[in-house]
């Protein structure tokens, strides 16, 4: 038995896996994670900035509360981004261009604010939102059935064609930004802000000061609707048996194709949505930034398990990590975002990589093995 | 008897997790010249003890023992150095080589093609193997395939041979001619382990057998001194009654009828080639024939996942080509295709059972929502009536074992309550008990006037089982024999085409069809029109 022991080969440790790793150690997992990556941090930021990592950390942990309003419309903003391409990605459709879908969805609205109100001055407030709504609304799903349709029907790579999307989104964008606004400052305004003018915040959803509160109540709406959708319904239902095995879904009798476009244009209401209220209240602007938040909606989609309440803390904690992060390079002075950047960085790559050893479980040669075994009798 | 010991195992155990222990103080000996069967229902962990000795796993614990040295087998290049060679299930070849190619592939030797394929053919000529080193591995049928890979372990010098379920693949002249081969090897001195399920086949071949249950060794007997019953009831650890019945009913009208169907397959050749067929109510047609000879194909013309090139499917005198699969399944044609991953098809592995159960109705009514808690309650019951064994309705199904998911999938399609159920390899994969249950579910169906096409793999089963037979060849139709007037020889020489009996009688075509002969050219002028046109 020695002698074996003493010739084997076989590798330092080996990893098996691990199906149904209980809620409790996956939270401990990722606790020791987060404890890492600040390690990490702590470490680097008095490497780098000679700071005292103590404060470095209460600056990060702090900023996100500095502006509470804002918290909570980001949170929801990126929360919306994440909720219209989670069905899609359920079904294993993976749409990337969240963004260029708010981007022309934005367009359209700001569009229906520009012109209806400079033509009609007279007309009423509701009828024009109305407008930007459904324009908006048309404009994502558009954009966003596109790359649906090809899919469907000629099997086309979904992501590098949603990707792409994008890019187009934005020269479109820039093109009706130069035509419709000659003082090139590259952001398109359209609001008549002079009291008195007919045409005076024709198209504002609510006064400024409620754009939080909008946001949020959209937000819940959406997050509900989403959940009760993917879990409940039909449809919801059939994205997922597509998502699962396209083989089983065409024996169920499932219209594969149906289901693809529907759920491009379910996320491209989403997105028309966002776009809408980035017209009506947010910024009442476009320019090629607005939906910035589309790839790291991903990011919140994938760290939830695609799961739409579980996204609410996700989106949460990338917000709140993003405006700590940059929250130290204000309280430092630290001239650019770079050292945010890293602080990012370092938290996504260990939470991240901590899924693998939540997924596995990694035995050491010898000792552990063993006492992995005798659990298991 | 005084014979050398090749191979000796002592208390080897492996584990996958914490969990799942595969092998658990497995002790085997092999001795030089012998052959031996090892026997035991799947997962069992037969594969799992001869990866370890191949090379592809590594013991947990416990030592293997090489003529009479301990030795340390880390990979199969190891396994080579103590003349151990392995043919896996699944063939491990190279489809654009030769033979000769794939056989010194990997050998560290220099390469010299005439060489290499006159000791090719010198090692098939000692054996009695027919081979042609020249052939590229794609123009080659799932037998030669085989030879290539016995012959590359021999090639390497192997003195003891592992074949990985070598019969399940095969035809019965195959499968004789495989066991000639094994004979010689034993006289030559050489030792051959044989995994199998299949009885008959370990009486046959083997000197000895060892059994596993559920990873544990069971023991070894003297095939001259057993018997079918008392190898099952090591298998299996229980008393079981190896008999299937075939239950006779009053014959019906036809329920289903196919004439000159052609369907293509995937890369668009013609899988399946003008053939005819019917089938009655309360009858269990057979379909045999070689894997991949448009079994597949014609399971999904039939189900409506697969445009057919011509021909006509009718269901009770109505055609149902080009319906949607939807209204094929509402018309109470049930298709269950068991793929070799066994999950392919027909269940989400995600999913709980309870949505598993509901992905055929999920769809009635009019409201926006589904209902689970019908689908639960049916789960709840398939599983008290077919004795599924899972922790809970919700568990996803990818966790539970083969046997389990296939009884859901099975199980689920008589719920629907069809009157035609096209089922292939029902029970692939299948332990001894759960394949018996699965045939009494489909004799109860029959019973009840349902019409069955069962596609098969086992020729012993399919004789037991079903009224007549079909056999494919190819794609075309060699023939239908009733079960009970055939031999396994001929279905044997039908599936490879030796033997055609389309042309000695008429077949395919019912004398009391739902459509008179004028209807059915009718059907068929309609057919060509729309093609026509098309």
């Amino acid at each position: 038995m020695t002698d074996i022991k003493k010739k084997s080969h076989e590798p330092l440790f080996h990893v098996s896996k691990n199906d149904a790793a209980p809620v409790s150690k996956s939270i401990t997992i990722r606790i020791i994670a987060i404890a890492v990556a600040l390690v990490i941090i702590g470490i680097l930021s008095f490497v780098l900035i000679k700071e005292n990592p103590i404060e470095i950390f209460k600056a990060l942990f702090t900023g996100a509360f500095i502006d509470v309003g804002t918290l909570i419309q980001n949170t929801s903003l990126l929360l919306m981004f994440g909720l219209a391409v989670v069905p899609a990605f359920k079904m294993k459709y993976w749409n990337m261009g969240a963004n260029g879908q708010v981007l022309v969805g934005c367009l359209a609205s700001i569009a229906c604010m520009k012109f209806i109100p400079a033509a009609n001055p007279e007309i009423d407030n509701n009828i024009v939102i109305l407008c930007m709504l459904a324009a908006g609304i048309a404009a994502s799903v558009i954009w966003a059935i596109i790359p649906a349709l090809f899919k469907a029907f000629f099997n086309t790579n979904e992501t590098l064609f949603t990707l792409m999307m994008n890019y187009i989104a934005v020269a479109v964008v820039n093109y009706f930004v130069f035509v419709w606004d000659k003082s090139g400052s590259g952001t398109l305004k359209t609001v008549n802000f002079s009291f008195g003018s007919p045409t005076f915040r024709k198209g504002w959803l609510f006064p400024d000061s409620d754009k939080y509160i909008i946001t949020l109540v959209v937000a819940v709406v959406m997050t509900l609707f989403t959940a009760i959708y993917m879990r409940y319904s039909k449809h919801g239902f059939e994205v997922c048996v597509v998502g699962e095995s396209v083989n089983t879904a065409k024996y169920v009798g499932i219209n594969v194709k149906k289901v693809i476009v529907r759920t491009l244009v379910l996320s491209g209401i989403f997105c028309g949505i966002i776009g809408f209220l980035y017209a009506s209240c947010l910024s009442h602007t476009v320019n090629a930034d607005v939906g910035g938040k589309g790839f790291t909606a991903i990011l919140v989609a994938w760290l939830a398990g695609f799961d739409p309440l579980v996204m609410v803390i996700t989106s949460f904690f990338v917000v709140f990590i993003n405006t700590g992060a940059e929250n130290v390079s204000n309280v430092f002075h630290l001239n650019s975002n770079d050292y945010a950047n890293i602080v990012v960085g370092i938290i996504f790559f260990c939470i991240i990589g901590c899924e693998f050893f939540i997924r596995y479980k990694v035995h050491f040669n010898g000792k552990k093995l063993k006492s992995a075994a005798k659990e298991a009798e | 008897m005084n014979k050398e010991i090749a191979l000796e195992l002592r208390n080897i155990t492996k584990r996958f997790g914490s969990k799942v222990v595969a092998n658990k103080n497995v002790s085997l000996t092999l001795y030089k010249g012998e052959i031996l069967s090892l026997l035991g229902e799947n997962g069992s962990g037969k594969t799992t003890l001869m990866n370890m000795i191949s090379g592809i796993y590594f013991p947990d614990e416990g030592e293997i023992l090489v003529d009479g040295k301990p030795a340390v087998i880390a990979s199969p290049k190891d396994a080579y150095a103590y003349k151990i060679g392995m043919i896996h299930q699944h063939f491990k070849l190279v489809e654009t080589f030769s033979a000769s190619e794939n056989i010194v592939l990997g050998n560290n030797e220099p390469y010299n093609l005439k060489k290499i394929n006159k000791r090719v053919c010198e090692i098939a000529d000692r054996y009695g193997f027919v081979i042609d080193p020249k052939k590229k591995v794609h123009d080659m049928s799932v037998s030669e395939k085989q030879t290539v890979e016995i012959i590359k372990a021999l090639y390497r010098g192997s003195d003891i041979l592992i074949l990985d379920e070598p019969t399940a693949v095969l035809t019965p002249q195959e499968i004789a001619g495989l066991f000639d081969v094994l004979r010689k090897m034993r006289d030559d001195g050489k030792s051959v382990i044989i995994i199998t399920h299949k009885l008959n086949e370990v009486l046959e071949i083997s000197d000895r057998v060892s059994i596993l249950r559920k990873g544990e060794y069971i023991g070894t007997v003297n095939t001259a001194e057993t018997n079918e019953k008392e190898l099952t009831e090591m298998m299996v650890g229980k008393k079981v009654d190896l008999k299937i019945n075939r239950v006779l009913i009053e014959k019906k009208k036809p329920l289903l009828e196919i004439r000159n169907l052609e369907v293509k397959s995937d890369i668009g050749s013609t899988a399946i080639k003008d053939i005819s067929f019917y089938i009655r109510g309360g009858e269990i047609l057979g379909v045999a024939g070689i894997s991949g000879c448009g079994q597949k194909e014609l399971c999904e013309a039939i189900a409506g996942l697969r445009k057919p090139e011509k021909g006509q499917i009718m269901h009770k005198g109505e055609s149902i080509i080009g319906l949607p699969a939807r209204e094929i399944i509402k018309k109470g044609i049930s298709m269950s295709f068991i793929p070799e991953d066994r999950l392919g098809m027909g269940l989400a592995p995600s999913f709980s059972m309870t949505d598993n159960m509901m992905l055929k109705i999920y769809n009635e009514g009019h409201s926006p929502f589904v209902r689970r808690k019908k689908s639960r309650e049916n789960a709840e019951a398939l599983i008290k009536k077919l004795g599924i064994v899972t922790p809970s309705t919700e568990t996803p199904v990818r966790r539970l074992s083969g046997g389990n998911v296939q009884k859901i999938l099975v199980g689920r399609e008589i719920e629907s309550g069809p009157n035609v159920i096209v089922t292939a390899y029902p029970v692939r994969g299948l332990d001894i008990n759960s394949s018996y249950q699965i045939y009494d579910i489909l004799n109860e169906q029959k019973k009840k006037g349902v019409g069955i096409v069962f596609v098969g793999e086992d020729l012993d089963v399919m004789l037991a089982l079903c009224d007549k037979i079909l056999v494919l060849c190819h794609g075309e139709v060699m023939g239908v024999v009733h079960a009970s007037k055939t031999t396994k020889e001929e279905l044997g020489m039908m599936m490879t085409g030796s033997l055609d009996l389309t042309n000695v009688k008429e077949y395919g075509i019912a004398r009391d069809s739902n459509l008179s002969e004028e209807e059915w050219s009718a059907a068929a002028a309609e057919d060509n029109t729309v093609r026509g046109e098309e």
